[in-house]
């Protein structure tokens, strides 16, 4: 069955591209206008609460420093598991895609926890405007690491029950670029959110 | 194999949804349209349900004009007259030209470019039904205590809980959402399809127009969308979970709505617009019998409306106080996108110049088209200028304008497509006489509705004012109108009629009635399943046209001798060896979650929504474990 339905998704297409991985650029492409949105009505924001909490209140720049680390180091392992996945080492591939998983899951229970420790400090969606801009940008850009990580464990579940081999990596592959966009996009936001604060 | 993954409770609705499926395959009964992801089926069912939305979203616009018939009117009380203007105008866009637009895409692309379907078949069924959940649940509302009534653009503050209680906005800021998921599903796949399923020989300037236009409004698609999507659910976190954004007292400002909302609303004029300018482009070459006059200068000047629409939004906001730096700089974009609009216009003259014209249906709407959207066109440069702009600020000049635009303009034109590839879908020809008298009826019937309008704008009256005064000028202007929108009604009762008599005793269409000019025309009408027996070759633009004519020393065409000429190319004995994609139940499943999670949000009944969670995750996982085709 899984050859069968290799063979008609691997037609010629007219540009040569595969027609999945051309739609995931699209995809990445429109949700680059999505996160700008986001990133553009914090930027808009910044500074315009009327009252506290305020960024510099809440924010604790190590240890976010420490899960960016996590989650950057996950686009490490995600290329080794699409690099292991084209030359057939399944097993490679299969410890490589947990780990993505896992560190991913690290990042989102940092997540979890900082928005404990700033609802702690008095910080809600409706305290001010900075409270509704942040949780909106970073809660969007963790539920996508969400779902992620949702699509790095039933690949994984997949490849257990060999279902992923070296003739659908496509499939890899494409959960890769989706997980390097959410890693970009999470670059952008700490620094532009929580670095450039300061200034 | 599938199977396997789910628990033993589920195995027996997979299985029952298995046998379904066999059933389905057989492109017989209900299921078969159900479970359907054919291009065809899914374009006429797109069709069939925006005409149904259109009817919808026509009765309300009667109803808003026999309100306003007569000063001191009270026909429909002010809370109901808000929710008739909001549900008409977001019908229209929304429900109607968006969807019936996808209805040409769905029907026509894959058969222009030479492709057996698009390329993601099932995901094409998953836009069509998302859309029709997106739109029955905006509908809904009515049975939750009140349509919503914060007019199609929901500007903020108004659509605040504070100032507007009731779940109204919820259900248009979340069905809204929906409908975008829709519209982007279909933005990615048609995109694909147009660069990828391409058959050998079509190459990108050898596309058909309409085909062309496709690819540039999908791009728009998924660029505007996203940014509707993050204003929505802004609004949406205001409402339902206590968020700031566009609340007053806490800093909010409301310009950051009016940005993010036109930032896409912009786009989405061209959205809307561009499809019928693919259509008409390919109705006058047919009808003039000539190749469309400068054909790179309408597909790059198509290209050019779509980059420049991003940078147009704020003519929107010229009152909104943002200095006379930025109203000039978008005045003169403004005025610079109508110069891309103008091009078309003389290209479209140039086709029909000298053409050997005949004065068919699809013809005459295109024309129709040409014409209004002309005036609609000049009514928007007009708009460009700042200081005008300022007196026509919602005004019924505002509401006339675009009423010319998308009901002259697009309307027109999406008529001119019905009338035009009816054939090729059902194999019958819509009555030329009532096609006509459909035509002359709307024509008409749309010009005493609208030019009273402008009248009217320039006289002062604002929009959305549920009624008005007698002694202010208005009244003979305001009966005018609603006249005109009872004969709109009344021209599309008479397509209706045409519809209905073609159905019970309509003139056989061949596979070419028209002499048409795009590989369409050169397979049977109805097509079959799998619509090419053998892929096509182009050599050329107008590839068909070239099978049948060829051109005298003077430039005339002459029928090519033999063959060619026929379009059936057909032999049964091919189709037994295409493999077609299978039906499939889960792209119905994976969109039956969307209004289950947005019912659960509007209600704060979060068992819902994670029982809406639970449906789409199932439908996506049973999409992604069952093959494609078998």
């Amino acid at each position: 069955m899984a050859q069968r339905t290799h063979a008609v998704e691997h037609l010629e297409t007219s540009t040569g591209l595969d027609n999945r991985k051309l739609a995931m650029w699209l995809f990445l492409a429109s949700e680059a206008l999505f996160f700008g949105s986001l990133i553009a009505t914090y930027l808009l924001y910044r500074d315009q609460s009327q009252e506290g909490p305020f960024p510099e209140d809440v924010f604790n720049i190590p240890f976010t420093s420490v899960s960016s680390f996590i989650l950057l180091m996950s686009s490490t392992t995600m290329a080794l598991a699409v690099g292991a996945a084209h030359r057939g080492r399944l097993h490679q591939m299969r410890t490589w895609l947990l780990c993505t998983a896992l560190l991913g899951i690290s990042f989102l229970a940092g997540q979890a926890f900082e928005f404990t420790e700033f609802v702690h400090k008095g910080l809600t969606l409706s305290t001010n405007l900075f409270g509704s801009s942040f949780y909106l940008l970073t809660g969007f850009h963790g539920a996508h690491v969400s779902v992620g990580v949702l699509i790095l464990l039933s690949l994984w579940v997949m490849a257990m029950r060999g279902r992923i081999g070296q003739h659908n990596a496509l499939n890899v592959e494409l959960a890769g670029l989706y997980w390097h966009f959410v890693d970009i996009v999470w670059i952008l936001i700490f620094t532009l959110i929580y670095l450039l604060e300061p200034l | 194999m599938a199977q396997t993954t789910f628990d033993g409770s589920s195995l027996g609705v997979l299985e029952a949804l298995r046998q379904l499926r066999q059933q389905a395959a057989t492109y017989r009964g209900i299921w078969s349209w159900i479970a359907t992801v054919d291009h065809k089926r899914i374009g006429i069912m797109y069709g069939v349900t925006a005409f149904l939305f259109f009817l919808a979203g026509g009765v309300e616009a009667l109803a808003i004009r026999l309100q306003l018939a007569r000063p001191g009117a009270q026909v429909l009380d002010q809370e109901v007259y808000n929710q008739m203007f909001t549900m008409h105008g977001t019908t229209m866009i929304f429900l109607v030209v968006m969807p019936l637009s996808a209805a040409f895409f769905n029907l026509i692309v894959p058969l222009q470019i030479g492709a057996r379907d698009v390329a993601f078949p099932r995901l094409n069924a998953f836009s069509y039904w998302t859309f029709l959940m997106g739109g029955l649940f905006l509908y809904s509302s009515i049975f939750f205590g009140g349509a919503p009534n914060g007019g199609w653009f929901g500007y903020a503050p108004l659509t605040e809980k504070a100032f507007n209680p009731g779940h109204g906005i919820d259900f248009w800021a979340l069905g809204l959402q929906i409908l975008g998921i829709s519209s982007l599903a279909s933005g990615f796949n048609f995109i694909v399809t147009i660069l990828n399923m391409r058959a050998p020989g079509m190459s990108l300037l050898r596309m058909p127009v309409f085909t062309w236009m496709t690819l540039v409004t999908s791009f728009l698609i998924i660029f505007a969308m996203p940014v509707l999507a993050v204003g929505l659910f802004q609004l949406s976190f205001d409402r339902l979970f206590g968020a700031n954004f566009f609340n007053p007292l806490k800093g909010g400002t409301p310009l950051l709505w009016q940005h993010l909302f036109w930032l896409f609303g912009h786009p989405e004029v061209y959205i809307l617009i561009l499809p019928a300018m693919g259509i008409v482009s390919e109705v006058l070459p047919t009808f003039a019998r000539k190749p469309l006059f400068g054909y790179p200068f309408v597909v790059f000047s198509g290209i050019a409306i779509a980059f420049m629409s991003f940078g147009v939004w704020v003519h929107h906001m010229y009152t909104t106080g943002l200095g006379p730096v930025a109203n000039s700089a978008f005045g003169v974009s403004t005025i610079l996108i109508a110069v891309p609009t103008g091009v078309k216009i003389f290209n479209w003259l140039g086709t029909l110049w000298g053409g050997d014209i005949r004065f068919k249906t699809p013809l005459l709407m295109a024309l129709g088209f040409i014409t209004m959207f002309v005036v609609g066109g000049l009514t928007g440069v007009t708009h460009s200028m700042v200081p005008s702009d300022y007196q026509q600020q919602d005004t019924y000049y505002v509401v006339a304008h675009f009423h010319q635009v998308l009901f002259g303009g697009a309307i027109f034109a999406l008529f001119a497509g019905i009338y035009y590839w009816f054939p090729k879908f059902t194999g019958k020809l819509l009555d030329e006489k009532l096609g006509q008298l459909h035509f002359w009826l709307m024509l008409i019937g749309f010009n005493v509705t609208f030019q009273p309008m402008m009248i009217l704008g320039l006289l002062g009256m604002p929009r959305r004012i549920q009624t008005y005064p007698t002694g202010m000028g208005w009244d003979l202007w305001n009966m005018i109108a609603t006249v005109g929108a009872f004969l709109i009604a009344l021209s599309v009762l008479v397509f209706i009629i045409n519809v209905i008599v073609t159905a019970r005793r309509g003139q056989r269409a061949g596979a070419d009635p028209w002499d048409g000019r795009t590989l369409e025309w050169s397979i049977p009408s109805p097509p079959p399943p799998y619509n090419f027996a053998r892929i096509p070759v182009v050599r050329a633009r107008d590839d068909f046209w070239h099978h049948k004519y060829r051109e005298d020393p003077s430039g005339r065409p002459v029928p090519v001798v033999a063959g060619g000429a026929n379009g059936h190319e057909e032999e049964e004995g091919h189709s037994e060896h295409i493999h077609m994609p299978s039906p499939s139940f889960f792209p119905l499943i994976a969109a039956l979650g969307f209004p289950i999670i947005a019912y659960g949000f509007v209600l704060a009944d979060y068992a819902l929504v994670a029982a809406g969670v639970v449906v789409l995750l199932f439908g996506i996982y049973g999409w992604a474990l069952e093959p494609a085709s078998e």
